[in-house]
């Protein structure tokens, strides 16, 4: 009974907010609209007795992975209205066609009733949890899926690794780490913020040090 | 009635609702109260007198504000972007009071056949809550500066989204470490955890309080909750100095003032956590008159303190430049706070026979963080230390 209610509080909001996200024309209002969609999911999460993965899903996409994406807006300045001119010949009618594909789909199978439970879903809180949540999840995460998980983090650290490396340009070609380990005692060139004034790069990138990491970003 | 409204516990939910307002009248009163005790407190260690007019020692002063700043024109940039401009000081107070939501201002009492805590919620994740809560502080922020649309207020933002989320982590390694040593997220188990006392003779009159068994991730959380609140030293979002206001500079009227209450409510939280994992919580001697009443009174008694070293560390230490901040916080925080997870880890991890063990190694990683969070600072900052320091632009 109360997960109906707030069933039908959250659902309307999360959908009219993940419409908002999609036709916002500005980046930083659409931004918002996500956070707003990840929030009604994390109090579904609690209304069916998970109450982990609701702080989780808060804190890890609405508190961390929405505030980098809005910290990236504010510093590439992107926040303007972007030009709806389409750029690949076609894309709309393919977008049309898929779309369609994906409704009939979708359709045909709640109609069919493929992939849905018939009977009642037992009460997650009894077969699940046993009164505590939290001991439930750890007990499947490090017993039952202990190599699955590590191996994710792993994963995750190696493309934060390659990340890195992309990004970070050798010595001397101007790149973002250059400005950074300037010689001492040369002023550093006057710009806006998040602007790329392009540095000489003679003067520039001679110290050879590795820039901080807290400066650069 | 029909059976669907018989099901609803209607005391339950009565229970609940004034709950929730007694609470947030107590800290709204506390809230005004703070704002006056910082002014005068600092007043008094510049040798100024402060507020002093409205009411007995100034004491009204902040409600004189708080009606000057509602009567006050409100000016909206041209530039700003409305719909944002108007979310941002809301956004900015709201995490502050909802964090607030798991503290245990008291143990649980018994009305009407219900079993009350002194809270508004016992989550069974608190302190992830409180972790999530601190996580959303930073929108405030952001979007105020973004929206007002011009230059010092978007500097200040992007300050200070990089430096929240810094110290973020620091401010979360901290926390896992009283989980680890405690066994539990909720805040009412760490209260419960912490009522025992120390079983050396001539030392059990003291209590084993998480301040003593985990005085390094005390001091990791009290520096990370001075970034995380935007307070002297690390000041920088608003450093006037540089930025005229930071974020808050297009600011004005009432939404100034939410951004202000925000602020100290921010403060407060923070204490309050602080108080609840780390000094006992709203435990204390219960004296034989006004029972009930004790547990808020020590309650409030040990928030006033933190907050008296808020405002202390506030009238004493100059603001941190930006990038010995990010350095402070990435190169001496972070690796400090791993390494004690780590040792609570192996201390928790360890057979009951080994008892001497645990409690030697626990005050050996205490002086040993102690030195090396407070050693680079005596010795001049982390910016001087022989790590790739940041030899940049300014010479020395």
């Amino acid at each position: 009974m109360p997960q109906l209610v707030l069933f039908w509080i959250l659902a309307p909001i999360s959908i009219v907010a993940a419409f908002g996200m999609v036709l916002a024309r500005n980046a930083v209002h659409s931004a918002l609209f996500l956070i707003v969609t990840f929030f009604s999911l994390a109090v579904a999460f609690l209304a069916l007795g998970s109450p982990f993965l609701f702080v989780v899903q808060i804190i890890v996409y609405a508190g961390a992975i929405m505030v980098l994406f809005l910290f990236v807006i504010m510093l590439l300045g992107v926040d303007r209205e972007e030009s709806m001119r389409e750029r690949i010949a076609g894309q709309r009618w393919m977008a049309l066609l898929l779309g369609l594909g994906l409704l009939a789909e979708v359709t045909a199978a709640v109609r069919l009733g493929i992939g849905i439970r018939t009977r009642a879903a037992g009460d997650f809180n009894v077969l699940v949890n046993h009164g505590d949540n939290v001991r439930a999840l750890a007990g499947v995460l490090f017993n039952g899926y202990f190599l699955p998980f590590e191996v994710t983090s792993v994963l995750l650290i190696v493309a934060a690794v390659g990340v890195i490396l992309h990004a970070r340009r050798r010595h001397g070609d101007g790149g973002p780490l250059d400005r950074a380990d300037a010689p001492p005692g040369e002023p550093l060139p006057l710009e806006e913020p998040g602007g790329s004034t392009p540095v000489d790069p003679e003067s520039a990138g001679v110290s050879g040090a590795a820039g901080p990491v807290g400066a650069a970003r | 009635m029909s059976p669907v409204l018989a099901s609803i516990d209607w005391t339950a939910w009565l229970l609940l609702i004034v709950r929730v307002i007694v609470i947030f009248a107590l800290v709204m009163v506390y809230l005004v109260l703070v704002i006056w005790f910082e002014r005068k407190a600092v007043a008094d260690m510049q040798t100024r007198i402060g507020p002093n007019r409205a009411g007995p020692f100034g004491v009204l002063q902040t409600i004189a504000d708080g009606v000057k700043l509602l009567l006050k024109e409100e000016i909206i940039p041209e530039t700003a972007d409305l719909p944002v401009y108007l979310i941002a000081p809301l956004a900015s107070a709201v995490p502050a009071l909802l964090a607030f939501a798991v503290i245990p201002l008291g143990p649980s009492v018994t009305i009407a056949g219900h079993t009350v805590p002194f809270q508004i919620s016992d989550l069974s994740v608190g302190i992830l809550w409180i972790l999530a809560m601190a996580s959303l502080a930073v929108y405030g922020v952001v979007l105020a500066g973004w929206s007002s649309g011009t230059n010092y207020p978007l500097i200040g933002s992007v300050r200070s989204s990089a430096q929240m989320i810094s110290y973020e982590v620091g401010m979360g390694l901290g926390l896992v470490a009283v989980v680890l040593y405690a066994g539990t997220l909720t805040m009412s188990g760490i209260v419960a955890v912490q009522a025992r006392h120390f079983g050396v003779p001539g030392l059990t009159w003291l209590p084993k309080w998480n301040l003593f068994m985990q005085f390094p991730a005390f001091l990791i959380y009290v520096v990370a909750a001075f970034a995380e609140t935007n307070r002297p030293p690390f000041d920088l979002p608003e450093a006037e100095t540089e930025l005229v206001a930071g974020y808050h500079t297009e600011y004005s009227g009432m939404k100034f003032a939410m951004f202000y209450l925000a602020e100290y409510m921010h403060m407060i939280t923070v204490s309050s956590v602080a108080v609840t994992l780390f000094l006992g919580g709203w435990r204390g001697p219960i004296f034989p008159v006004v029972r009930w009443l004790w547990p808020l009174v020590w309650f409030v008694a040990k928030v006033t303190v933190m907050i008296f070293v808020f405002i202390w560390v506030r009238a004493t230490l100059p603001r941190m430049r930006y990038d010995k901040l990010m350095a402070f916080g990435w190169k001496v925080m972070i690796p400090i706070g791993l390494v004690w997870v780590l040792a609570t880890g192996g201390i928790v991890a360890l057979p009951p026979a080994y008892g001497a063990w645990r409690a030697g190694a626990i005050v050996g990683f205490g002086v040993l963080a102690l030195i090396l969070l407070l050693g680079p600072v005596i010795r001049g900052g982390p910016a001087r230390a022989p790590v790739e320091a940041p030899t940049r632009g300014v010479s020395g």
